[in-house]
């Protein structure tokens, strides 16, 4: 069909396209509209909780009585301070466990095991939350049962395990675009095998190392579904203590805990970009 | 990877290199360990439990059973201890096949425009333009599902908007239903189908699309006949991303979808819990678990091949 066109074709010189290959018609009219349906919502849920009044829906004018109210309880303080003691012992293990993790499956020959190792690193990303999640209870709940321990440590282990694949990612990258002739160089200046990891490789790989860490950070803040099925009783974090009270009437406090995660989410993710979006 | 460029520079002996190989992958050891322990390991015991009785408080009975198993697709009828089919799992089964398909479908109808819009923005306004899809991709799940629900309660924004412009008299009802479902996983994995189309179209050779119109392809034959195929890869990457999250959603349909409208997710919840039925909820786990691997596999493949086509 598209032979016989060309032979048959009546003009010999082709009429200049009026149109560019890179736009397709409508695509940038849908575009604008996802990003506008994208960040409405946010937008409306940070508005609100600036509102003076009760209600999630009309506006009573500005207050921050909220933010105190939520700030003045002290069920949010305690989950808060968990949240980010959970987060900043799962995120700094997972980072450095996933930073030797990095170091062995980039600089070695391929070894028998190395796509086990690789597997096995990723596998919280496979398996769907919830299956995780039960699959902990079953295990935990036994353990707790075994030994009456019911500290912090169950949740800390399961927020490292899943986090571990998050910091690995951004570190594995860096470690792959890095330029290996320096650490040659290095050893070429009779520097030992550790003093060239410590000023050269390290230094190196810092930027893909503190994304890993932030990216897990945000992960362990984030999680609901393994929380709850992981905590003890009285271990709420900021997620589980949230999804608890919207069992109940839901409060514009919720609006107000729920706009300054995402103020912490979006200034780490900014920051996350910039280290690992730079140019050059 | 480039397995010839190898690593331990300074090094030219081929001895010391194999050496060193052997002693590196201990390193990986803790990352492997701490997974092994708190989430692959379990999975195991998971299996175990599965061919166990059910305990009366929760919990199991140590002894061999096939209840579980067949508990996820028949059950016994009150009256007469026949077996029937469990209804109530299968519209489940049902409601989250459809809806995830649904979410797929329409996260790719919104997703694929927005990608190709930001991929072919100039080179410094695009990454502004990913920053904006990216932002919401690591915002708290739950953050945004309460978002959602804000938009769409009875008293919410849409209905609060429709009523002052009398285009409605009462308030619709759109939380606990499927609809507030699909809308709101639609809503959350939007960004994981942005994200594989970017970087398929990012990556496409533009001067191909050129050649189809210098050969007179009109502009939709150009997009079905070029253009869709060589970003095929990312449609389905995106698509697996968006499928495999919805399929085992747990937090969207909890909180949009009340009580009633359970998916997957939440029935396996629920024999954990009010149900106390272990062994179901292990059995219901492993079909979930195997659902979302068949969707891999099947992406592996066709990854391959394109890979090997390529």
């Amino acid at each position: 069909m598209v032979e016989q066109n060309i032979r048959t074709a009546p003009t010999p010189r082709r009429q200049p396209r009026s149109y560019s290959v890179r736009s397709l018609p409508g695509f940038a009219v849908i575009a604008t509209f996802t990003l506008l349906v994208l960040y409405g919502p946010i937008i409306i849920l940070v508005v609100f909780s600036f509102n003076e009044g009760t209600s999630l829906a009309i506006w009573e004018g500005f207050s921050l009585r909220w933010y105190k109210q939520a700030a003045g309880n002290e069920a949010v303080q305690d989950a808060a301070l968990r949240s980010l003691v959970l987060a900043f012992c799962a995120s700094s293990v997972a980072t450095v466990a996933a930073t030797m993790a990095a170091l062995a499956t980039t600089r070695t020959r391929h070894f028998p095991g190395r796509t086990m190792i690789y597997a096995m690193i990723n596998q919280p990303l496979m398996v769907p939350e919830i299956v995780t999640a039960v699959a902990l209870l079953i295990v935990f709940a036994a353990i707790k049962v075994w030994t009456g321990h019911t500290s912090m440590i169950y949740l800390i282990v399961a927020h490292t395990a899943f986090c571990i694949p998050f910091a690995y990612l951004p570190i594995r990258a860096r470690l792959e675009t890095m330029d290996l002739s320096l650490e040659t160089a290095a050893q070429d200046l009779y520097a030992s095998r550790w003093l060239t990891f410590r000023r050269v490789t390290l230094p190196l790989m810092w930027p893909g190392i503190v994304a890993g860490l932030m990216l897990a950070f945000v992960i362990s803040l984030d999680d609901v579904v393994i929380t709850e099925f992981v905590k003890s009783a009285g271990q709420e974090t900021l997620p589980t203590f949230m999804l608890g009270q919207l069992r109940r009437v839901v409060t514009p406090e919720v609006n107000a805990i729920s706009s300054v995660i995402l103020l912490a989410g979006v200034i780490l993710v900014a920051l996350f970009f910039r280290l690992t979006h730079r140019r050059g | 990877m480039n397995d010839a460029a190898i690593y331990l520079p300074g090094e030219l002996e081929a001895e010391a290199k194999a050496a060193d190989t052997h002693k590196r992958w201990l390193l990986s050891l803790p990352s492997v360990l701490i997974i092994l322990f708190a989430a692959a390991g379990p999975l195991l015991v998971m299996v175990v439990y599965s061919f166990l009785a059910p305990g009366d408080y929760g919990n199991v009975k140590w002894e061999f059973s096939l209840e579980g198993w067949m508990n996820t697709l028949v059950q016994r009828d009150i009256f007469d201890d026949s077996l029937i089919w469990a209804d109530a799992h299968l519209s489940i089964f049902w409601r989250s096949l459809s809806l995830s398909v649904i979410t797929t479908v329409l996260t790719l109808i919104f997703g694929l425009p927005t990608a190709w819009f930001i991929a072919t923005q100039p080179p410094g306004k695009r990454e502004f333009w990913l920053f904006l899809v990216t932002v919401p991709f690591w915002t708290n799940l739950l953050v945004r599902t309460i978002a959602i629900q804000e938009m769409i309660r009875n008293e919410g924004v849409i209905n609060l908007v429709l009523l002052k412009l009398r285009i409605i008299n009462a308030p619709i009802q759109m939380m606990f239903t499927d609809f507030a479902i699909g809308f709101g996983m639609t809503y959350v994995y939007l960004p994981l189908m942005v994200l594989p189309i970017y970087a398929a179209v990012d990556k496409l050779d533009f001067r191909l699309v050129e050649a189809a119109h210098d050969l007179y392809a009109s502009r939709w034959t150009a997009f079905r006949r070029v253009i869709l195929p060589l970003i095929k890869p990312g449609i389905i990457a995106g698509s697996i991303l968006v499928f495999i999250p919805s399929l085992g959603a747990y937090v969207t349909p909890r909180v949009l979808g009340g009580g009633k409208n359970l998916m997957f997710g939440n029935l396996i919840e629920l024999q954990f819990g009010a149900g106390r039925n272990w062994p179901l909820g292990a059995a219901l786990s492993l079909m979930l678990m195997t659902a979302v691997m068949i969707a891999l596999i099947y992406y592996v493949r066709v990854t391959s091949r394109e890979q090997a086509d390529g």
